[in-house]
């Protein structure tokens, strides 16, 4: 458990809480753009090189402009006067902690500690795209599919009605 | 100690807080922003038990995750599109105020 392991934990974390209780949302999106990168840091940190990458190519790039735009289009720059807090929020932070209390007790109990490093795994990039192409070819034709009904239906459910409002 | 539980519990945390924020934030984008984070959680314990497993060469991990950053970026786009949707309507993105059915 390196210095690096700590550094990008320690970001991680901080820009995880900044982006879940900052009071202007613009400086949310900002938050959770620093929280993504530092995922993609842990995944390069953990021999993942492709995921890492690809989780800046589509958090990082598209997720976080995506999440801008619809804080602009809704109006939500300015920050708001009444509390950033729904009226049952002391509920829902039990319910969170509860759950940290549960995870934490689990790992803490569970022989992962015991696991040593294994040696570095040799992960090309080719060896994922001839997984992607014979073993994973299904699912990854399912995930095209997924994709293109997203994209239609994003754009049919954002599409301004023009024929409601008369 | 081994730098496996270390991942884990980051994971753990991150997905606290993005319960957290999902569960008591008023802003409907937030709530969306907390469920990013707890896939993103999800993700990183995959990736992490990929890299502590024994046969790593079988990318199962790195594949699910592939997968699921897919799947969430589909989801990403369609509630956002949502919220638009429901702000042109309601005029507000408060999850409070948003309580009927047929408005």
């Amino acid at each position: 458990m390196g210095i690096a392991f700590a550094v990008i934990a320690v970001v991680t974390i901080a820009a995880a809480v900044a982006a879940m209780s900052l009071r202007n949302l613009v400086h949310c999106a900002l938050a959770l753009t620093v929280a993504l990168a530092g995922l993609a840091a842990a995944y390069l940190q953990l021999n993942a090189q492709f995921v890492g990458f690809a989780q800046i190519l589509v958090y990082v790039g598209a997720v976080a402009i995506l999440v801008v735009f619809a804080i602009l289009l809704t109006r939500g720059g300015e920050a708001p006067q009444q509390s950033i807090f729904s009226t049952s929020w002391i509920a829902g932070a039990a319910v969170a902690l509860a759950v940290l209390g549960v995870l934490t007790y689990a790992i803490a109990k569970s022989g992962a500690s015991q696991r040593g490093l294994p040696p570095v795994p040799n992960v090309t990039v080719q060896k994922i795209g001839d997984a992607l192409m014979n073993k994973f070819v299904l699912p990854l034709e399912v995930v095209g599919l997924l994709l293109t009904a997203a994209l239609i239906g994003a754009v049919i459910i954002a599409m301004h009605d023009k024929e409601a409002e008369k | 100690m081994s730098p496996l539980p270390g991942y884990l519990v980051l994971s753990a945390f991150l997905f606290a807080i993005g319960l957290a924020g999902a569960l008591t934030r008023r802003n409907a984008i937030i709530v969306l922003i907390g469920i990013e984070l707890m896939l993103n959680a999800a993700n990183l314990n995959f990736i992490a038990f990929w890299r502590f497993s024994e046969h790593p060469e079988a990318l199962t991990g790195i594949m699910f995750v592939i997968f699921s950053i897919g799947v969430a970026a589909a989801e990403a786009a369609v509630g956002l599109a949502l919220i638009i949707a429901i702000y042109r309507h309601y005029k507000t993105t408060n999850v409070d105020q948003i309580d009927s059915m047929k408005g």
